[in-house]
């Protein structure tokens, strides 16, 4: 008889049962628009700077859109072996030096583990775009002899596991997740899954970039990016006056151990993933957001009650209808003004798949130093959407202890992840 | 006529696919399997693409996929150039 109403229902996928081994996070690696390593870019959230500035990787004076977030001081040669040069694209260049990072950071030789113990889980929204879009104008202007051999892997979204689990010998269960700007929470969750099937480290999150003319296009068409010239004033989440997202580079790589494991060689822990789920959007005609299930569903994973969530990490659309849905996910799981709201994503523009696991860093720094990142632009939430938005300045003085992370990939995804300290 | 040299082989290598830190491929590497380079069968596969653009030369593809260590390929290249010459 309660069939009905059980098949109307969305189905809850990848809700994972807790009571099993905990996977805690152990390093950290960030390629941001405000920073590059994840010291330099938590130092540059804390104060509030701005990595949006007009785009330069390409000339883009002609196209309606002209800001994005690209990551500075990048040089590739620094990071990548001349060998891995020739067959990456930029997204690739970047994971491979934010996995390093991350590596470094929890102090762990890949080659000290068993053969399979540790694997690479990313998540990737184009793959190597910059590299697919010179490969096809060789072929289309000058012919097929003239595309690269390495465009056969290059261009591809697992690309970037790849590279890395080749570079660090990490040859585990690894795998690759597409849900956009949900992708970032939706690897974490898989790597938790590798973890709970035996894995004892998978490098996971996301990093994407796809600042090329193909790249920009795909988002243009799509109508919902700002059109805004000035860098403070582009990308307004949850303001009255938002009028679209800007699009950026990066994301984070984060080592996730299961707890014994990590205790056992005395690793340093920033937090644990406590809880996740993701939902699925119905066709907009047929119902609303399913956001407000993530979290409820996340929370429950991590068997906690909304009163333990100490702030909430906004999935931040910048756009009126999609910031006044979330205000309301929000809303009503903690209620109006109920829970510190933020959105550092404010000062690097959306990154895809990178934007949610950069904040899932963000969120366990914040935990480590007991702050709160401000919301950048947006000096005040619109009525309609009456959260306890951090704006202007860092919050201190406020006991941190679970952070909730929200993300919304485009074409429905919906992810939530629990960190606790 | 045109012979293709051990240097526009590296020049070439380095070009399409890079070159290994830890190898010096301008000493003496005429019999040092590609393996031993740093090179797999992509790295040679892109090589040899460019060769033969560059060189406006068709390479036998399973003589090349054969050509164990530079001097092999070299030789591959020059029978191609050679071949081409005498028609």
């Amino acid at each position: 008889m309660s069939d009905a109403t059980t098949l109307d229902r969305p189905r809850e996928a990848h809700r994972d049962t807790p009571q099993r081994p905990t996977a805690v996070v152990t390093g950290i690696g960030v390629a941001a628009p405000n920073g590059l390593g994840a010291r330099a870019w938590w130092d540059a959230v804390l104060r509030g700077e701005n990595g949006i500035r007009p785009l330069t990787r390409f000339d883009a004076t002609s196209y309606p859109v002209r800001l994005a977030g690209e990551v500075p001081g990048f040089v590739a040669e620094d990071h990548v072996r001349s060998r891995l040069l020739a067959q990456t694209d930029q997204v690739t260049r970047l994971n491979l030096a934010v996995a390093k990072e991350a590596l470094d950071d929890a102090e762990v030789d890949p080659a000290d583990l068993p053969a399979y113990a540790a694997g690479v889980v990313t998540a990737s929204s184009a793959g190597g775009f910059e590299f697919g879009q010179r490969e096809l104008q060789a072929l289309w202007s000058r012919g097929g002899q003239h595309v690269s051999a390495y465009q056969s892997f290059a261009w591809f979204y697992a690309v970037n596991t790849g590279q890395i689990s080749i570079l660090h010998g990490l040859r585990g269960a690894s795998g690759v997740l597409v849900t956009e700007q949900a992708g970032g929470l939706d690897a974490v969750a898989h790597a938790r899954r590798q973890l709970r099937k035996g894995s004892s480290l998978v490098v996971t999150g996301g990093v994407d970039s796809a600042l090329c003319p193909w790249g920009w296009v795909a988002h243009v068409a799509e109508g919902r990016m700002s059109t805004s010239n000035d860098p403070d004033r582009a990308f307004l989440p949850f303001s009255a006056d938002a009028d679209g997202y800007v699009p950026g580079e990066g994301g984070a790589l984060l080592v996730l151990e299961d707890a014994r494991s990590a205790r056992d060689r005395g690793a340093r822990v920033y937090g644990s993933i406590a809880g996740y789920a993701a939902t699925f959007d119905p066709p907009p005609e047929t119902g609303g957001s399913r956001l407000g299930a993530a979290a409820e569903l996340a929370l429950a994973d991590a068997g906690l009650t909304p009163e333990e969530v100490d702030v909430v990490f906004a999935d931040a659309a910048g756009e009126r209808a999609a910031d006044r849905a979330e205000a309301q996910a929000i809303c009503a799981l903690f209620g109006e003004r109920g829970v510190p709201v933020t959105a550092p994503k404010t000062m690097t523009g959306r990154l895809s798949a990178g934007g949610s696991s950069l904040d899932l860093a963000a969120a366990l720094f914040s935990l480590r130093d007991q702050v709160i990142p401000p919301t950048t632009g947006t000096d005040r939430p619109a009525d309609d959407c009456p959260l306890d938005l951090v704006t202007g300045a860092p919050r201190t003085g406020v006991r941190l202890r679970t952070a909730l992370v929200l993300a919304r990939g485009r074409g429905g995804f919906n992810a939530a992840a629990v960190v606790r300290a | 006529m045109t012979r293709f040299e051990i240097t526009d082989l590296t020049a070439l290598l380095r070009e399409s696919a890079g070159a290994d830190e830890g190898v010096d491929l301008d000493g003496e590497i005429t019999d040092v399997p590609f393996d031993d380079l740093g090179y797999d069968s992509l790295a040679l596969l892109q090589t040899t693409g460019l060769i033969e653009r560059q060189w406006e030369v068709v390479l036998d593809e399973e003589a090349v996929s054969e050509a164990r260590t530079p001097g092999q390929y070299l030789e591959v290249v020059n029978q191609a150039l050679n071949a081409r010459a005498a028609v």
